[in-house]
């Protein structure tokens, strides 16, 4: 009887495939994985690419003997054309408009946000956001007409003639209303990281609602509201279309907004949007602008990614 | 007692302090809260302003009397009128033009009747009002229009016609539409997400299933994260430097026989808008990617599923309406983006509609773009509708995301 059952045993086990559990080498599965790998390092050569077609038309810029970094840096008057190279006449339209945007959009869209996570019910919530996401979504050529056609008028009522028609006052605010969003939802992000507990902490010591949010809950979220604000002003300094239509067309190197100037970014589109032979000078300059552009909006995101990294509160 | 002096206030004047602190919540409160408003306000500003410019009184003037073609009034014209009208006061060359791009007997009537308007009496626009001013304030707008321009006609007028969604671009703004602009704007959308979207999923499936967590990986996150921030220009600088210039043999089309165009095609363009819009697309594909839950992974493992087996059949099918969705946040994107188009080289006026990768385009901000800066108001009040053809295309685009997302989310 024991034997029988025993025979049944191996001839059930023998019944089964004999599987190879080895390693096998798939070929279609390494040709997938290999594909993916190039997609995914594609976007190390889209940055090798900027930098490279950037910094090779930057330096056919530089290498003209006329130009030098002294020039660069220190001529207040923006005309390759005619040997004027300060990129500072463009640089401070730039600083002026993305200053009078951060501070439009700092307060505000950092007040919203101590509203939306501090104070707002959840039906609130639910009503205001998308208001903002709205705001966001706006194609920033619109924000253009705004600028120019409703923001430019009020003003001229307001200043008279001591402001231009193309103005930096206008494409500032109008610009600051542009990064508001993006410095809300930032900021309401990191606001909302912050964990109940220390609030109730507060409440527990007798704080009222603003001196927890204040004292307690944005101390603690400080990290990421200070990247949000720096990725607004790379927004900001990067904002072509508001500046390209509001704010003038003309390098002027001036630092009040009420003066019609024009950014680098602007200067860009005006000059790249008529028809420009390659190896001019005008050709090279615009790279070399656009270079400049590349690098501070580049260490700026760093920055904002660092700070985020090195000052968050970790709560676990 | 204890010793050391207590600072914080006792009794009373903790009640008295109390009221204050109380009171300055309150009034901090409605500062916060009016931020929002203010959010609010300059929305619905713009809005207003948009719409405000795209209706009107405006008053116009024919520069010829409709009376030296025909006896019959203006708007009593039959197409089989207006086809002798045409035929016997437009100059052979200009009729022989017109025939060639369409015959004129198969034109309708409304189409031959613009080309009356726009050839033979020419319109010529005086002077144009906001809305706001034509609604309350027509009756000082008929008294300025009759003292100003005593010959002019004045009617309201919708500028956001249905003609302007299907009339080709024109060098009058009464007769300019956005036809081409739209056409260019779908090619130019098509033509990035073609590329960005095969691109950026692959790249996301990579970084979230495959991806060895070691320094290259590493700097391949970073470097997304960074190039999302990268200003929008810049792509138009490389896009006019790779795409334009470097690779104008395939992206003219002349390696395919293609003569007549240069680099600053739609092709160039759109692929600049692929590489804009691959970042976007990465971070939102491994998000989607990053809420499917590991038990899947590991239950298609566990029934001996290799990795890519398990991508394709378990992971992605859950993560298909998070991709989706933001796809169609970055054809937005894309829609809108204005600044590289202009580097890149969009044509600023062509009426003919793009017909293939080669062909040269105009994009709808480009048009907007274009007629904003232009000084005559007639130019304005076409721009304000282009904005609003442009804004309910966004609209639907973003509704459809949401409702996407809403009809397929999933919670795990």
């Amino acid at each position: 009887m024991k034997e029988e059952a025993l025979d049944l045993k191996t001839a059930k086990a023998q019944s089964f495939r004999q599987i190879d559990l080895r390693k096998k080498t798939r070929l279609g599965e390494g040709t997938i994985q290999a594909l993916l790998f190039l997609t995914g390092i594609l976007s190390i050569f889209t940055t090798i690419a900027i930098v490279y077609e950037l910094g090779k038309e930057a330096m056919l810029f530089f290498a003209d003997p006329d130009v030098t970094l002294v020039k660069f840096f220190t001529m207040t008057r923006w005309q390759p054309g005619i040997g004027e190279y300060g990129i500072v006449a463009l640089v401070s339209a730039t600083l002026t408009t993305s200053a009078i945007a951060i501070s439009i959009a700092l307060p505000l869209g950092l007040a919203s946000a101590i509203y939306l996570s501090e104070y707002a019910s959840p039906k609130a919530r639910s009503v205001l956001k998308p208001i903002l996401e709205i705001l966001a979504g706006i194609p920033t050529v619109v924000y253009g007409y705004f600028a120019l056609l409703f923001v430019t008028p009020i003003l001229k009522s307001i200043f008279g003639d001591g402001i231009q028609v193309y103005n930096m006052l206008s494409a500032g605010l109008v610009m600051g209303i542009m990064i508001l969003p993006l410095i809300a939802s930032m900021s309401e992000d990191a606001l909302s990281a912050v964990p109940r507990a220390l609030r109730e902490g507060a409440y527990a010591m007798g704080a009222t609602k603003l001196e927890t949010s204040m004292q307690v809950v944005v101390p603690a979220a400080l990290s990421g509201i200070g990247a949000a604000v720096i990725v607004g002003i790379s927004r900001a300094v990067g904002e072509t279309m508001i500046v390209a239509v509001a704010a003038g067309a003309g390098p002027n190197f001036s630092f009040n907004p009420l003066d019609a100037a024009e950014t680098m970014t602007g200067h860009i589109a005006r000059i790249s949007g008529g028809d420009l032979s390659y190896n001019t000078i005008d050709y090279t300059s615009l790279f070399a602008i656009a270079l400049m552009l590349f690098l501070v909006t580049l260490v700026l995101n760093l920055i904002s990614q660092w700070v985020v990294n090195r000052f968050r509160e970790r709560y676990e | 007692m204890s010793t050391h002096t207590n600072t914080y206030p006792q009794g009373d004047a903790f009640n008295a302090s109390l009221k204050t602190r109380y009171r300055v919540a309150t009034i901090w409160q409605f500062a916060f809260l009016s931020a929002l408003l203010i959010a609010i306000l300059a929305l619905t500003a713009l809005l207003y302003n948009v719409v405000d410019g795209a209706f009107g009184y405006v008053a116009y003037d024919y520069k010829k009397d409709p009376a030296t073609f025909t006896p019959i009034p203006v708007n009593e014209l039959t197409k089989e009128d207006l086809l002798v009208i045409l035929k016997e006061n437009l100059s052979s060359g200009a009729y022989n033009k017109l025939e060639n791009e369409q015959k004129l007997e198969t034109r309708t009537q409304g189409e031959l009747y613009t080309l009356f308007l726009e050839r033979l009496v020419q319109i010529d626009t005086k002077a144009t009002w906001s809305m706001t001013d034509s609604l309350f304030r027509s009756a000082e707008i008929r008294a300025e229009a009759a003292e100003k321009y005593p010959d002019a006609q004045l009617e309201f007028r919708s500028w956001l016609t249905p003609q302007f969604l299907t009339t080709p671009m024109s060098s009058k703004a009464e007769f300019a539409g956005v036809r081409t602009a739209v056409l260019g704007s779908l090619w130019l959308v098509g033509i990035a997400i073609l590329f960005a979207l095969p691109v950026g999923v692959g790249a996301a499936i990579y970084l979230q299933e495959y991806a060895p967590k070691n320094w290259l990986t590493n700097i391949i996150q970073t470097n997304i994260n960074n190039l999302a921030g990268v200003p929008s220009i810049v792509y138009g600088m490389l896009g006019l430097a790779v795409f334009v210039r470097t690779m104008e043999a395939l992206t003219s089309g002349s390696a395919f026989g293609v003569t007549d165009s240069n680099g600053r095609t739609v092709l160039s363009a759109g692929l600049t808008m692929g590489i804009l819009v691959l970042p976007l697309i990465i971070i939102n594909a491994q998000e989607a990617i990053k809420a499917v839950p590991d038990s899947l992974r590991q239950a298609a493992f566990g029934v001996g599923a290799t990795r890519w087996q398990t991508v394709w059949y378990h992971v992605l099918p859950n993560a298909l309406p998070g991709i989706l969705t933001g796809s169609i946040l970055a054809i937005s994107r894309a829609l809108g983006e204005t600044a590289p188009l202009i580097v890149v080289g969009a044509s600023t006026f062509i009426s003919l509609d793009p017909n293939g990768p080669f062909s040269k385009f105009t994009a709808l901000p480009i048009q907007i773009y274009q007629w904003t800066t232009r000084p005559q108001s007639e130019f304005h009040a076409i721009a304000a509708s282009a904005i609003i053809v442009l804004l309910v295309l966004l609209l639907t685009l973003n509704a459809t995301a949401i409702l996407l997302r809403n009809r397929f989310q999933r919670k795990w």
